[in-house]
């Protein structure tokens, strides 16, 4: 099979760049290994989506099903319950489905492989490994998705915006949760979460605090939880047991590049694909958008700047090449950053997260300031600096000065 | 000055106000006019919008997501989770079909929020 460009991962930024690549003139096809288009959003049926794209508040099957009722309209393949198994430097990618296995030659990239839940494995808690334990995907697929409960009490370790929405989940379908426990001195997700979904229902949050044993010979039986001091190591003493039969993890989400591993540089904070501002990797036809990039909070973005790369992969497709521009580099209490190359230009929109909590603080970008309070590491700042601000620079610095 | 954060969407304005005589008297932070009829309904009788699910019959998926049309009363959530687990709906559903008329007398309905199709197709 042959297409100008082919799209890897049919979720908020994989359907968005295929639609935007197929309206720039090239033939597309879209392949995702699930049964059906949407990723993620099929599975988070809260609400809070769109509110920046469509200016109105949607659940994630709605803003899902936008995009796909548009797939359908278009002249887009879309290779669903299909495996992208290797991509090759000659622009081929080798494909598994039922049907079978078949290449794929095409002419542009745009990987749009979304995330993956930092698994239990990963955190090295000492203890047994029982059945019960869950990460706030699987387990908000199993409840959402499959309709099957997950458990009958249930403690959270980790409250980014995924295991606050589970809490809440979990605790309207009848599991009692009895906490909701951050390692950090502050919450990781969203303050409208720990509001709607904690606050309301009375569900307890332990900030600098973490699971440091879990217990159960068949089931999980109990877990373990410790206050932490400054370096995040358990204090002796403040140990308390929990007796629950489920453990929800909401511990980060790392964006998936396995298949890209010798293709393209990485970024070594975010760990996502290194693109710049056109969504562009270092290996120039393959282009990449949304969570495989950089962690986002809100899909309408990752929408946004699937479109982008969408685009620019369509002129690629069609003979365009492109600068590799400057470098955008983090300075000052930034930690992640996108993009992390600047094409001239074109207005650039930079997405950050402070290292800390910050009162006040000014966002200095080449010439472009913008004064911020209350800047959390959990709040993604986004924000849109027009080119005349960013020239006659040969590296653009992005810092956060404390006031 | 009191504040509340605003869950209307995901920016979360942090809306700062001063009440006198239990009337709002001044309002700052909330960038648009959602803020302020959140913070009328937080001070009088807090509202929340509620996703959930609802059985389906004979459909491609054992649930169809739906969510009230509009802010409920916190109070109704329990009543309303209870109603909902008792019902049972066929396939096909589309999105937008209302599940509940008028829920609790509320003005607002239940509605589906994903499109289920026969298991057969």
């Amino acid at each position: 099979m042959k297409t100008d460009v082919l799209v890897i991962g049919a979720g908020a930024a994989g359907m968005a760049a295929a639609l935007s690549a197929a309206k720039n003139g090239a033939t597309v096809a879209l392949v995702d290994r699930d049964e059906r288009t949407g990723g993620i959003l099929n599975q988070c049926i809260h609400n809070g989506f769109g509110l920046h794209y469509f200016k109105e508040e949607l659940t994630g099957p709605e803003y899902a099903e936008r995009f796909s009722a548009l797939l359908e309209k278009s002249q887009i393949k879309v290779l669903t319950d299909c495996h992208v198994h290797s991509v090759t430097p000659d622009k081929k990618a080798l494909l598994v489905s039922p049907n079978g296995v078949f290449e794929v030659e095409c002419k542009s990239i745009v990987y749009t492989a979304g995330a993956r839940e930092r698994p239990f494995g990963a955190l090295m808690i000492p203890g047994d490994r029982p059945s019960g334990i869950f990460t706030a995907g699987v387990a908000q697929k199993y409840m959402n998705i499959e309709n099957r409960l997950i458990g009958k009490r249930a403690l959270i370790l980790g409250s980014g915006d995924i295991g606050m929405i589970m809490a809440r989940r979990l605790t309207l379908e009848g599991v009692e949760v009895v906490a909701v426990v951050e390692r950090l001195p502050y919450s990781g997700g969203l303050l409208r979460n720990v509001i709607q979904c904690l606050e309301d229902y009375n569900i307890p949050l332990y900030l600098s605090s973490t699971v440091v044993e879990v217990r159960g010979k068949e089931r999980l039986e109990e877990v373990v939880v410790a206050q932490v001091d400054k370096n995040y190591e358990p204090i002796p003493g403040t140990e308390r047991v929990f007796k629950v039969d489920t453990l929800v993890l909401s511990v980060g989400l790392i964006p998936q590049v396995e298949l890209l591993q010798n293709l393209v540089q990485f970024d070594r904070v975010s760990r996502g694909v290194l693109c710049s501002n056109i969504g562009q990797s270092t290996a120039e036809w393959i282009f990449a958008a949304g969570n495989c990039t950089v962690i986002y909070d809100l899909v309408d973005y990752v929408t946004m700047e699937g479109e982008k790369a969408g685009r620019y992969a369509a002129l690629y497709a069609k003979g365009e090449n492109f600068e590799k521009g400057i470098p955008i580099e983090t300075g000052e209490n930034v930690g992640v950053l996108f993009p992390r190359r600047y094409v001239s230009g074109e207005d650039l929109t930079v997405y950050l997260r402070s290292k800390r909590p910050i009162e006040k603080a000014t966002l200095v970008v080449g010439n472009f300031e913008r004064k911020y309070e209350d800047i959390m590491p959990s709040e993604m700042i986004r924000v849109k600096i027009p080119s005349q601000k960013l020239t006659g620079f040969d590296k653009l610095l992005v810092t956060l000065k404390e006031e | 000055m009191d504040r509340v954060v605003c869950v209307q969407c995901p920016v979360g304005c942090k809306i700062k106000f001063e009440l006198s005589n239990g009337r709002i008297v001044k309002v700052e932070g909330n960038k648009c006019p959602r803020g302020l009829s959140y913070l009328e309904d937080e001070l009088r009788e807090p509202k929340r919008v509620v996703p959930t699910s609802v059985k389906v019959v004979g459909g491609n998926y054992p649930l169809v997501s739906v969510k009230t049309s509009a802010p409920i009363p916190k109070k109704y959530i329990p009543q309303l989770m209870e109603k909902l687990k008792k019902i049972k709906i066929n396939a096909p559903v589309k999105a937008g079909d209302v599940i509940v008329k008028n829920i609790f007398d509320t003005g607002v309905d239940v509605v589906a929020t994903r499109t289920v199709l026969e298991n057969s197709k």
